[in-house]
């Protein structure tokens, strides 16, 4: 690829950003080109130097912010004309409950998400909690004299002491990948507004 | 080098490869690389988000015929840097914990 080809490709691919973030990062890609020739590249060196364009795309996609994008995709290319303005104004009782059910629910998605995390630390925190109890009550039943049933109690509180611990690691790693198929979410709701 | 230490460095990386003069893109990423390598769509978030931190201001300067931006750095980029360094003591006093653990269970 070329320089002019890979300049292409990225103001195709970026449409959808508000247009000085496009030719900021144009600019920027495309003085990186300039300077890597002028160190003795080729122009297809120089543009395969730059890496991976999906990379490219999803690092400036990842740094916008989705309400940004989604202003830059409503905001109208040209001023509105009267008979519209009078039906946004008329249509308002429906596409403003419409809009909000939108924001609604990804503002949901993310409760969702963040209350399934907060969930399963609470389940492992109770865990470690009632073997700690369990502990104790071990320790009341051995002053009373009940040698057997503060056996099996204490030994159930191992077990959950045991338990919590080795679920703490496997809830750390659910919640990495959470976060990660989230993150990606993201990107790919963004990757939505982009591109021709 | 661990992925979260290396993103937590390069911000101070970047500044400090303009500290002395004002410097350009390609000019950073040559600059560290004896030290750390950094790929242009790393750089561009950095940089971008330093100027929006009012770290750092860019400029435009011909060059050959044509425009090359110049990176400025600013008090508050130069702020951020004896941060790094203050910061820097408390992580080599830590370090030192770790590696006198290791040398005494030898």
């Amino acid at each position: 690829m070329n320089k002019i080809e890979f300049l292409t490709v990225l103001r195709e691919r970026l449409q959808g950003l508000p247009e000085e973030d496009i030719n900021k990062s144009i600019d920027f890609y495309c003085e990186m080109i300039d300077d890597r020739v002028e160190d003795g590249m080729s122009e297809a060196e120089a543009v395969d130097a730059l890496g991976n364009i999906e990379e490219i795309i999803s690092q400036i996609l990842s740094e916008v912010s989705l309400p940004k994008l989604v202003k830059e995709k409503v905001k109208p290319k040209r001023a509105l004309k009267a008979w519209e303005i009078v039906l946004l104004v008329l249509g308002a009782p429906l596409w403003i409950p419409l809009l909000a059910a939108v924001i609604l629910t990804v503002l949901a998605v993310y409760l969702s998400v963040w209350s399934v995390i907060i969930s399963l630390y609470a389940v492992d925190l109770s865990i470690a909690v009632s073997g700690l109890a369990c502990i104790g009550v071990a320790v009341a039943l051995l002053f009373d004299g009940q040698f057997v049933p503060a056996g099996v109690v204490f030994g159930t509180g191992l077990v959950c002491m045991g338990l919590a611990i080795l679920l703490l690691f496997a809830f750390n790693l659910v919640t990495k990948g959470i976060l990660w198929v989230s993150k990606k979410v993201l990107l790919g709701i963004k990757g939505l507004f982009i591109g021709k | 080098m661990d992925i979260q230490i290396k993103r937590g460095l390069l911000d101070v990386c970047v500044l400090a490869a303009i500290k002395n003069e004002d410097s350009y893109g390609y000019q950073i990423i040559k600059d560290m690389k004896p030290y750390m390598e950094i790929s242009e769509s790393t750089l561009y978030p950095i940089l971008r988000r330093l100027e929006a931190a009012n770290m750092l201001t860019v400029r435009s300067a011909e060059h050959n015929g044509r425009l090359r931006k110049y990176y400025h750095i600013e008090p508050l980029g130069l702020q951020r840097i004896e941060d790094f360094k203050e910061e820097w003591k408390e992580i080599m006093s830590i370090y030192s914990f770790v590696a006198r653990e290791e040398s005494t269970d030898e």
